[in-house]
């Protein structure tokens, strides 16, 4: 029986974008399926640490031996997502001369350039540090944008043929006896770009291989197929500063704990993490607690943390994984490794392999690996070149660097903008039309806006995660209205009023974690400007029921207007 | 040696001015003392008395008719619906022509720059031929460099709500602006002056060729409206000139900020102030205060004796007989916070709030939000309580967004609030000093 596609990916993370990039580039036809927006699982709500290795450097050397190589390649192929921030480990006084030791010399056996810096020498890289931080390890970690990385992965997936569906989610795993050959999905406004407003559909793909990508939530996927995949999410937080108290990313050198880590992440920088099993990746707790720990545990390392203001915190679950049997009581003790299970090898039904477990550093390495084994079930020989071949966006990154345009933005916005856009800058921000800035904290123009909204449709998340707008300090108080005002007029007023809705709603998901000082403040001015100025809380074209007009003011009398009718009052 | 005055009011937004103007009144001396720009600046310019109730029913069509059933410990409630409508009709009486609505007590619907429609007691002159609860079709134009504005989507946006006229929209460009991020004084200052700008038909004036580049538009509404850009200083001509030319009334749309008809207002506002003799001192915070230690019983509230501002690290006592606290609320940080706590940071005064700071917010944004009402109690004098619902001091009272117990942004009441509490704390304030 002909079937839809040979390879299905579920999952639009990092992984599941990784691998169709992969499989696509190798020639092979490819569909993806995503629930959501691409990044809306673990891949969307990570630390943005690109990983030298030094993290895993005394306890998962083959990890840390990965990390290294992988962090070099996108240096190469991803260079307008990542920056080359370094990083350091840095040792208070508590902390172990052993494990300082240990660390340094781990380093070395991995491949990852280590160099120890005194106390003076590490304030003088990060002026903010403590004191008493006693020495240092520089190595080369790095801050990468998941969401430009993920959603570069999926362009270039389609660039070679592949299709990829966001909010289209996997309800059914089609199963013939011992035999997985597709699954049923449900697009939530039909098949294509996302409009809002539109009525939803199913569709069955049907597919020579399927590919679970679909990390934390690769259990749920199986359990349609009566599959048992061992997954163990495990709920991390990070609280966001409203500004980069580092350029470096900063580690804490002991054995392992929570909030000890610090990533610079464009206008911010981002407190992390903590590790604690939930038992499901869509509900679990967002405690006050977890976001008090980062900043006061951090401010052992940078003091000004305790004063400072944090913009919003968010959470993510790793798709922790370990083989039956292993038993590990603490999720911080289970391995960062991935696992490929080959459900014909372990459970006796054909056609679908899972991944879970990994890093978003290692997502290319994953992604070769699992590629090859598609291949390999499919019979196909096929090299891998995703490791050599730039990402749209960071072709000729020297050359572009060289040749700055500003192409007449002012130069902060224009800089920013071409940061984002790497390669395709001269190809989005050229244009004869105006080009006000829409979002003024994150610096994204009407130019950029619009190419995000000609790759995602009417989906303002979509758009936020493309180009940054809304995720500055204002949290969208100021630029949302505007962002929704650029879907018009390719989609109706009542499909730019849900996506409109949808984003303030989501903005506030994570704003409410950072409600104390000039945050609070920031939050009542925003609630004022879309319930006070705009009334947008009890918008008359949302509300049931019809209003009376011409019960209230009509305005004067017939010798104040032009035409002379009278006001209705 | 401190600077002495009759009554001294901290804060400089709408409710502080209006206090000072209240109490210059009454024939006592008065100072005011403002740090920052006030709230006015993001603000509308309109004034809200009540659109919906605490219960978030409405629009109310009449606002006074809602004030009685308002819930104890409300500002309205504070002052009782008389002192609203004389401190409206005080406000009527301070800025003229300037605003209207004064002739119903019904609320107007003014639409909004996301083309909801707002209900409001008085709305600058310059909105007054918009009213979404007028018939008459209108044109709406947004000009392609301001993006706040998106006139078409404005237009259907008003047929979604109900709007009893036709409502069209367009997009043009405005002539005379040349750079895509002109702030919007360019704009007003470009209309104000009726510079020389360059069109594709030749040099001619910002005025003309902004009518010129709108009548191709024009099919047959009687009436034309705007972003607020409308001019700054002479914004009146501005509107009469571009009405002229086209044949129509032309008005304006509130926008957020920086907000010209809220700029408007404060500068009438400051106008009085200066004409009613009221020594204003701005650009300084008040930072500290001290009492006179004197009670006739230990129940007995204290007294403020005096109040300390910092003019440039100088600090300089204010003495006065009587205090209004006007500072505003979260946004002007008369109100603020840090993680374990909610307080007024000039006389310590008490804030109600939930111990944890998980119960400050709900999780529907648009929600009844614990945060949007916190500020401080008051008694029906207006003076801030303590958490023993005792008067923290004799001689001070609160008014405006300082005050808790209302949410300004779900009960659209902002301004009336700040106008009936400044009004009232102004007027007591006086009779305080006799
Ligand atoms: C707190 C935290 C911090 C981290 N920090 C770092 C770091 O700094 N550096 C680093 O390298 N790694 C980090 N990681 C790890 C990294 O983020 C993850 O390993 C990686 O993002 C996983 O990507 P993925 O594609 O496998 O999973 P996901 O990104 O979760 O992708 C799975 C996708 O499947 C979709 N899906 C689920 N159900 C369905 C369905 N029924 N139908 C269709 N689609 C479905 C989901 O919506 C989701 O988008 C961190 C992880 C956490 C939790
Ligand atoms: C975005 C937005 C839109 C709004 N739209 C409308 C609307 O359409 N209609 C409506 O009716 N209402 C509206 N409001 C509400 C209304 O504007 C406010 O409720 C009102 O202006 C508050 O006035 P206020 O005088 O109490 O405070 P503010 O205007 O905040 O003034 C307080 C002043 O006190 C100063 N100050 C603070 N601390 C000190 C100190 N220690 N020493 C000296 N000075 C100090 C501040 O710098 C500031 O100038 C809106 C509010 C916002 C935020």
């Amino acid at each position: 029986m002909p079937r839809d596609t040979e390879v299905l990916v579920l999952g639009g993370g990092s992984t599941g974008c990784g691998i169709a990039r992969d499989l696509a580039m190798r020639g092979l036809e490819v569909t993806l399926v995503e629930r959501g927006n691409l990044t809306d699982g673990t891949t969307g709500r990570m630390h943005g640490l690109l990983h030298s290795g030094g993290r895993y450097a005394v306890s998962d050397q083959a990890s840390a031996t990965e990390c290294i190589e992988e962090n070099e390649i996108l240096r190469g192929i991803a260079g307008h997502c990542v920056e080359e921030t370094g990083g350091l480990f840095v040792q208070r006084p508590e902390d172990s001369d052993e494990y300082f030791q240990e660390k340094l010399e781990g380093c070395r056996e991995c491949g990852i350039p280590a160099r120890v810096l005194s106390g003076r020498e590490a304030r003088e890289v990060e002026p903010y540090l403590a004191d008493d931080v006693a020495r240092a390890i520089e190595v080369p970690d790095g801050a990468v944008d998941p969401f430009r990385l993920c959603v570069a992965n999926a362009i270039d997936a389609e660039n070679h043929g592949a299709r990829v569906e966001t909010h289209a989610e996997v309800v059914d795993l089609l199963r013939d006896g011992d035999d997985i050959y597709g699954v049923e999905v449900r697009h939530e406004s039909g098949p294509g770009k996302r409009t809002h407003a539109s009525p939803g559909t199913t569709e069955e793909i049907t597919a020579d291989y399927v590919v679970n990508a679909t990390g934390a939530w690769a259990g749920q996927i199986g359990a349609m197929a009566d599959l048992e995949i061992e997954v163990r999410p495990s709920k991390g937080v990070m609280t966001i500063m409203n500004v980069r108290q580092v350029d470096t990313v900063i580690n804490r050198c002991r054995p392992k704990g929570d909030a000890d880590i610090i990533v610079p992440h464009e206008t911010t920088a981002i407190l992390g993490t903590t590790d604690e099993e939930v038992s499901d990746p869509d509900d679990y707790p967002e405690e006050q607690w977890e976001v008090d720990q980062m900043i006061d545990t951090l401010s052992e390392l940078v003091p000004i943390l305790e004063e400072a203001r944090t913009i919003r915190s968010f959470w993510g679950v790793r798709p922790l994984y370990e083989p039956p049997g292993t038993g590990t009581q603490d999720p911080t003790d289970i391995t960062r490794d991935f696992f490929l299970l080959d459900h014909a090898d372990r459970d006796g039904v054909a056609g679908m392999s899972s991944i879970v477990g990994g890093k978003f550093t290692t997502y290319r390495a994953m992604a070769e690996e699992i590629a090859d084994h598609v291949c390999d079930k499919l019979g196909v020989t096929a090299s891998c070149s995703t490791a050599d071949e730039p990402l749209p966006g960071s072709e000729n990154i020297e050359t572009l660097e060289a040749g700055m345009d500003d192409f007449g933005l002012r130069s902060p916005v224009a800089r920013r903008s071409t940061q984002r856009l790497g390669s395709r800058a001269s190809e989005v921000l050229e244009t004869d039309e105006p080009n006000p800035v829409i979002c003024q904290c994150e610096g994204v123009t009407r130019a950029e806006i619009r190419d995000a909204i000609s790759q995602s449709g009417s989906d303002l998340n979509a758009v936020r995660i493309r180009t940054r707008a809304s995720m500055g300090n204002c949290q969208g108080g100021f630029c949302c209205q505007n962002m929704a005002n650029e879907l018009h007029p390719t989609y109706d007023e009542e499909t730019v009023r849900e996506a409109l809705d949808e984003l303030f709603q989501e903005r506030w998901k994570g704003e409410r974690h950072a409600l104390w000082g000039e945050q609070l403040s920031q939050a009542m001015l925003n609630y004022a400007l879309h319930a006070t100025t705009m009334n947008r809380d009890h918008d008359p074209a949302s509300a049931t029921g019809d209003v009376d007009f011409a019960a209230f003011d009509g305005g004067r009398t017939a010798s104040d207007r032009v035409d002379g009718t009278q006001g209705a009052d | 040696m401190a600077i002495e005055d009759d009554v001294l009011v901290v804060g400089g937004g709408l409710a502080g001015t209006t206090a000072a103007l209240a109490a210059a009144e009454r024939d006592v001396q008065v100072r005011l003392v403002s740090y920052r720009q006030s709230t006015l600046r993001n603000a509308s310019g309109l004034i809200d008395i009540l659109g919906y109730t605490p219960a978030g029913d409405g629009p109310l069509v009449d606002p006074f008719e809602a004030l009685d059933d308002l819930p104890t410990g409300h500002p309205y409630e504070r002052v009782g619906s008389e002192a609203v409508r004389e401190a409206l009709a005080f406000f009527d009486g301070i800025v003229g022509d300037a605003y209207a609505g004064a002739h119903t007590d019904a609320n107007a619907l003014v639409p909004t720059h996301g083309g909801t429609v707002k209900p409001t007691a008085r709305y600058p002159t310059s909105t007054a031929a918009g009213l979404a609860s007028d018939d008459r079709d209108a044109l709406l134009v947004g000009f392609e460099t301001l993006p706040d504005f998106e006139a078409p989507l404005a237009a259907s946006h008003l047929e979604a709500a109900g709007a009893p006229f036709t409502a069209r929209g367009v997009t043009v460009r405005f002539p005379g602006i040349v750079r895509d991020d002109a702030k919007v004084t360019r704009y007003a200052h470009l209309l104000d002056h009726d510079e020389t700008v360059e069109t594709p038909a030749g040099e001619t004036t910002a005025r003309e060729a902004l009518a010129e580049t709108v009548r191709t538009h024009l099919e047959g509404e009687a009436r034309v409206g705007f972003p607020a850009v409308l001019g700054d200083d002479r914004a009146d001509a501005v509107r009469a000139d571009l009405g002229d030319r086209l044949g129509v009334d032309v008005f304006e749309v509130p926008m957020g900020p920086p907000s010209l008809p809220g700029i408007r207002l404060e500068d009438l506002l400051y106008e009085a102030l200066e004409a009613a003799g009221v020594r204003v001192t701005t650009g300084v915070p008040v930072v500290d205060y001290e009492t006179d230690g004197e009670r006739t019983n230990a129940t007995d509230p204290e007294r403020i004796d005096r109040v300390v501002v910092d003019r440039n690290g100088a600090e300089v006592p204010h003495r006065a007989t009587q205090y209004v606290l006007a500072t505003g609320g979260l946004v002007g940080k008369g109100v603020q916070s840090e993680r374990d706590g909610v307080f007024e940071p000039l006389f310590d005064c008490h804030v109600p709030q939930p111990a944890d700071r998980y119960d400050w917010f709900v999780d529907d944004v648009f929600g009844d939000q614990p945060y949007a009402r916190f500020g401080l109690p008051v008694d029906r004098d207006l003076r801030p309580l303590d958490a023993g619902d005792d008067p923290e001091f004799s001689n001070l009272r609160a008014a405006g967004a300082v005050l808790g117990g209302y949410d300004f942004a779900a009960e659209k009441s902002g301004s009336g609030v700040s106008l009936a509490t400044g009004y009232v704390a102004g007027r007591r304030a006086a009779e305080g000093c006799r």
